[in-house]
């Protein structure tokens, strides 16, 4: 059942991700961003922890995870830390995505040759 | 007049947008998406016996290689151009965005080339999510629902 969830709802946010690409005129650069934002404020009332139960993968996999880790990141600093742990806990989550983006596009520049 | 004409020219030749199936192929592979992060995260936690927690980061550093290798391999931006947002706003699309910057930066060398353009898609993702992020939890913090 939960892939079924899973599909519906990473396919949900995909299709209305696509639907505003094609009524305006906006960037992939500017959709991703704006995606990144919601999941941001759809963690501040823990929506999205309740989503990520619903859905499991699917909730996981879109680029609105991102913003969702990034604020239960530092509202998790900040519950253990105190004032501090706002800026200390931000990238606790997402360090690992940024990182693994990081290293493999450095390595893999430096073997492939672009084709184009 | 001639304004009016020369737009309804331009109308008439300007390709339209499918928007229903457009959306349809995002839904479908975005989906797909879905069920292949669930999948790997099953995966990760059945056979290598650690937390739910753990294997969404195993998860997402694994899509995240597969969409760096295919990218640098060069048939990840066919899929790209075809499903559009369906594997854009994944995080392969995060990953894509890295990966193709840092290629075609590659001649430039290796610090001015790839290191100053490595994020200049991506960059935006981080600095808008790390801006929202601490103004959301400030905010939560303000109102004393922590």
């Amino acid at each position: 059942m939960i892939y079924f969830n899973a599909f519906l709802f990473a396919g949900i946010i995909c299709a209305i991700g696509q639907i505003i690409l094609d009524k305006t005129k906006l960037t992939p650069g500017h959709i991703t961003v704006i995606f990144v934002v919601v999941g941001a404020f759809l963690d501040v009332f823990d929506i999205y922890d309740k989503l990520i139960l619903w859905a499991g993968g699917g909730a996981l996999v879109p680029i609105t995870s991102f913003g969702h880790m990034l604020t239960h990141g530092a509202i998790l600093g900040y519950h253990n830390q105190g004032l501090m742990g706002l800026f200390v806990g931000a990238f606790d989550l997402t360090s690992a995505g940024i990182c693994a983006a990081i290293i493999f596009s450095f390595f893999f520049a430096l073997i492939f040759e672009p084709k184009d | 007049m001639e304004k009016m004409k020369y737009k309804n020219l331009v109308d008439k030749y300007t390709p339209k947008e499918n928007i229903f199936y457009n959306a349809l192929i995002a839904f479908i592979t975005g989906g797909i998406m879905g069920i292949i992060g669930q999948g790997l995260i099953d995966f990760y936690s059945y056979y290598l016996t650690i937390s739910t927690k753990e294997a969404t980061v195993c998860m997402l550093v694994t899509l995240i290689f597969i969409s760096c290798l295919f990218t640098s391999l060069g048939f990840f931006d066919k899929w790209v151009n075809f499903a559009r947002c369906g594997l854009i706003i994944p995080i392969t699309g995060f990953a894509h965005a890295t990966m193709s910057a840092a290629l075609e930066y590659r001649k430039e060398g290796m610090v001015l080339g790839i290191g100053a353009n490595m994020l200049k898609l991506s960059g935006a993702v981080i600095i808008f999510g790390v801006v929202s992020a601490w103004t959301f939890s400030v905010i939560r913090m303000l109102l004393g629902v922590i």
